[in-house]
């Protein structure tokens, strides 16, 4: 073999093994990341999808702290058991705002791809403060101080501008009125009109079951609450999805 | 004055850290900031009271020449060795307690010690601080030798080493805040990221400065790997962490891709932190470690070359595999789905060349429990390897997928072949490194062998069942076309392997006590007074 020779060269020349070892490393990575950015079938073209609303996009950074990924998956495979337990199966272009993904590895408790609407605010509240108190199979730890702690809320439009700079769509407006938006969302009194025409679909009213305050449990529940539901699957041409 | 760069150095830095504190965007980030301020004035007290844990260069000193005008830098692999026993510990302590969680959620206490915090804490805790430690110690070690060359880089690698510590502390503790950036293994918020590139960018000049100046015409093939290893993971963490932060006096950041992207670079970083993390960088251990221990040279210098080289150009295509049947593109899983199986082939090239290198030697089983940790690492490296092709196929994946299978997988591999061989290494170094004729006790390696390798089977074996049983429970159907059982019910299945595969976990955890000990008194001098190994041959029986 008088190929596997010819490595000796390699071997006695630390800068080719250098060189020579990056390269074989970067081609798998090249070939399979790099055409998910320009091939248009990568993600489907749906109706419906919108970028977070404020006190949505607090809601689910509350949910990336806690380590939600660590059980929950929002990843709903095209199996039928999967389909019946969890609903439609999900689509590439339901995470397309999502910086980052959330689709999780492992269900230690359910998927939650589709969880939005499913339940009560209530029925959420009581699961996060005591999660065996509804289910008592569970596991999942109590999240009670969620609804004890106010909403780290700052200059909030700085989390929108954030993101619009890795290419979430939010508009001026969206980024002027986020300040204002993240409350009126959880106020049973505000003026929801205007925050939906920005925001469609979103759940508004209080989500805690205390309307004086604005606390995690606010967010966090809100963001629950429309998780899978922006898609509009009426007008979804599933043939023309193929991937 | 000792020190007195590296005092102002440190000293403004706490400085830093404490206006950190004070002018922070959110409460997580001061409160972090506050964790680095303790830890660099720490750091501090220590320098300027002089205590000379740095001049380690003392009695054990290691000449690199007859002559011994140059001696071997063991002082950073020391501290190494240590950092790795102790951090084996605290690792696998935390596994122990979200194992235990799983089987008994009164024991999350919120907010802090909840599951979804403390896992990526046990996580990391045993793949970067463990593993780290380990890989950066043994890297350091074989370089040297190997080469016969010193370290490069004069007190870099006391930095490489101190650096790597701070990461690791502002790594766990931000998990505890609730710091993290949700990306599997690479949890970190981008400040943390940012210091990790400095440590490994001065990890990579110190190793591959070694191999520059080395006085052997060939690079040792263990060389090969460490190196693939070093740069490969600078790869994938600089492109898995690219990422806006909202403030630079803030924790948060937002990834800078989104979804399916997102999902494939994570897995291409996270599969490939398994892939040259803790395979070719561990590897490159065996290639030196197993050969010195028992004794013969490695066994095929072709097998090698092939299986390097197909081992790197392979890994990092599997990726896509953990993403099989989501809203990735199909042929991105096909593609992920057809390297991986082929990744099986130079796996076993690997582990056939570190199993046959005991051709001759294989007597040494029954008399050096070191060697007999080794080749247990190597075989549980081979069964991982087998494994995980096979979960890669996308009819096997639609049924692991999701469950404690793929956690057994990890822990097959991680404990059997990750926390051997790393054991294997540290039995083998710290007599060397300390001067010491042996370990305190022999004996305690075999216990320590034999309560770790009982302990991985009663694990692995564990999650096979509750993970086969849990995605068959979910996709069960009755006669009449109706789903049977509920997600709960599927959920208080898996109670009694949770509590067997904490005990799995706990006799593991007792196996790396009794290592610490060993350690702590081999360092101390110490030697205990104790029948050899399988001293007696069997008497030789006359025919009959």
């Amino acid at each position: 073999m008088a190929l596997l020779d010819k490595h000796a060269i390699i071997e006695r020349n630390a800068t080719l093994l250098l060189v020579g070892s990056l390269f074989v490393v970067t081609i798998g990575g090249i070939v399979e990341i790099v055409p998910l950015f320009y091939l248009e079938n990568t993600i489907e073209k749906v109706e419906g999808m919108r970028p977070y609303s404020p006190l949505e996009l607090a809601g689910r950074n509350i949910y990336i702290r806690e380590g939600c990924y660590t059980c929950h998956s929002q990843m709903i495979r095209p199996f039928r058991d999967e389909v019946e337990r969890f609903g439609n199966y999900s689509l590439a272009a339901e995470s397309m705002y999502d910086h980052p993904f959330q689709w999780g590895s492992k269900r230690t408790g359910p998927d939650l791809a589709r969880v939005g609407g499913r339940y009560s605010n209530e029925w959420h509240v009581q699961h996060l403060i005591n999660p065996q108190s509804v289910v008592p199979e569970s596991v999942m730890p109590s999240y009670s101080f969620l609804a004890k702690k106010p909403l780290e809320v700052g200059d909030f439009s700085t989390q929108l501008v954030a993101n619009l700079k890795v290419g979430v769509p939010y508009t001026e407006e969206m980024i002027s009125k986020a300040n204002a938006d993240i409350r009126v969302q959880a106020d049973p009194d505000g003026d929801h009109d205007d925050l939906l025409s920005r925001y469609p679909k979103a759940v508004v009213g209080d989500f805690d079951g205390n309307p004086q305050a604005l606390t995690e449990m606010d967010a966090l529940v809100a963001y629950l609450q429309m998780l899978g539901t922006l898609v509009d699957f009426s007008t979804y041409d599933e043939t023309g999805g193929y991937r | 004055m000792k020190y007195g760069k590296e005092i102002v150095l440190l000293t403004l830095a706490a400085f830093l850290a404490l206006a950190g504190a004070a002018l922070g965007e959110d409460s997580a980030f001061r409160a972090h900031m506050w964790v680095l301020f303790f830890a660099l004035a720490a750091g501090t007290i220590v320098l300027l009271r002089q205590v000379s844990w740095a001049s380690a260069e003392g009695p054990a000193s290691i000449p690199l020449r007859s002559d011994g005008t140059e001696r071997y830098m063991d002082g950073p692999i020391r501290y190494g060795a240590i950092a790795t026993v102790f951090w084996a510990v605290v690792g696998l302590l935390v596994g122990v307690v979200v194992a235990l969680q799983l089987a008994f959620p009164q024991l999350n206490f919120e907010p802090f010690l909840t599951f979804g915090r403390v896992r990526p804490l046990h996580t990391s805790a045993v793949i970067f601080a463990f593993g780290g430690n380990a890989l950066i110690a043994t890297s350091f070690y074989v370089v040297q030798r190997t080469s016969r060359a010193r370290l490069f880089g004069g007190d870099l690698a006391w930095f490489v080493f101190w650096g790597y510590q701070l990461f690791i502390i502002l790594a766990a503790t931000g998990y505890l805040l609730g710091i993290t950036q949700s990306r599997e293994y690479a949890e970190p918020e981008w400040y943390v990221d940012l210091w990790l590139t400095i440590v490994w960018v001065a990890y990579f000049l110190v190793f591959f400065g070694t191999i520059l100046k080395r006085k052997e015409p060939h690079i040792y093939v263990a060389n090969w790997f460490y190196l693939s290893f070093i740069i490969t993971i600078a790869m994938l963490h600089i492109v898995n962490n690219l990422a806006m932060p909202v403030s630079f006096l803030g924790s948060k950041s937002y990834s800078l891709f989104a979804g399916v992207q997102d999902a494939l670079t994570q897995w291409w970083y996270g599969h490939n932190a398994v892939g040259f993390f803790l395979t070719a960088g561990f590897l490159g251990m065996m290639y030196y470690f197993v050969p010195k221990q028992a004794n013969r040279p490695v066994y095929s210098y072709r097998l090698s070359i092939i299986h390097f080289w197909a081992i790197i150009f392979l890994y990092i295509w599997a990726g896509p595999h953990h993403l099989h049947y989501t809203a990735l593109p199909d042929w991105a899983q096909t593609l992920g789905m057809v390297f991986s199986i082929m990744l099986w082939m130079p796996s076993w090239g690997g582990m056939i060349n570190g199993l046959m290198t005991l051709s001759g030697a294989w007597d040494k089983l029954r008399t050096d429990p070191i060697i007999r940790m080794m080749v247990m690492a190597v075989a549980f490296y081979g069964m991982a390897t087998f494994e995980g092709p096979m979960m890669s196929i996308k009819a096997v994946n639609s049924l692991s997928h999701y469950t404690d299978w793929t956690i057994g997988h990890v822990h097959s591999g991680a404990l059997g072949w990750n926390g051997l061989i790393s054991f294997g290494a540290i039995y083998f170094l710290v007599p060397r490194l300390w001067g010491r004729e042996r370990l305190y006790s022999i004996r305690m390696v075999s216990w320590h062998f034999w309560l770790a390798t009982i302990g991985i089977v009663i694990y692995a074996a564990t999650m096979w069942v509750s993970g086969i049983q849990q995605g068959l429970m979910w996709r069960e159907y009755d006669d009449q076309g109706f789903l049977v059982y509920t997600f709960a019910e599927t959920v208080a299945a898996m109670h009694p392997y949770y509590i067997m595969r904490a005990t799995g976990g706990a006799m593991y955890l007792l196996g790396a006590v009794l290592m610490a000990y060993n350690v702590f008194m081999t360092i101390k001098g110490k030697v205990r007074e104790e029948a050899p190994m399988g001293g007696r041959a069997p008497a030789l029986q006359p025919a009959e």
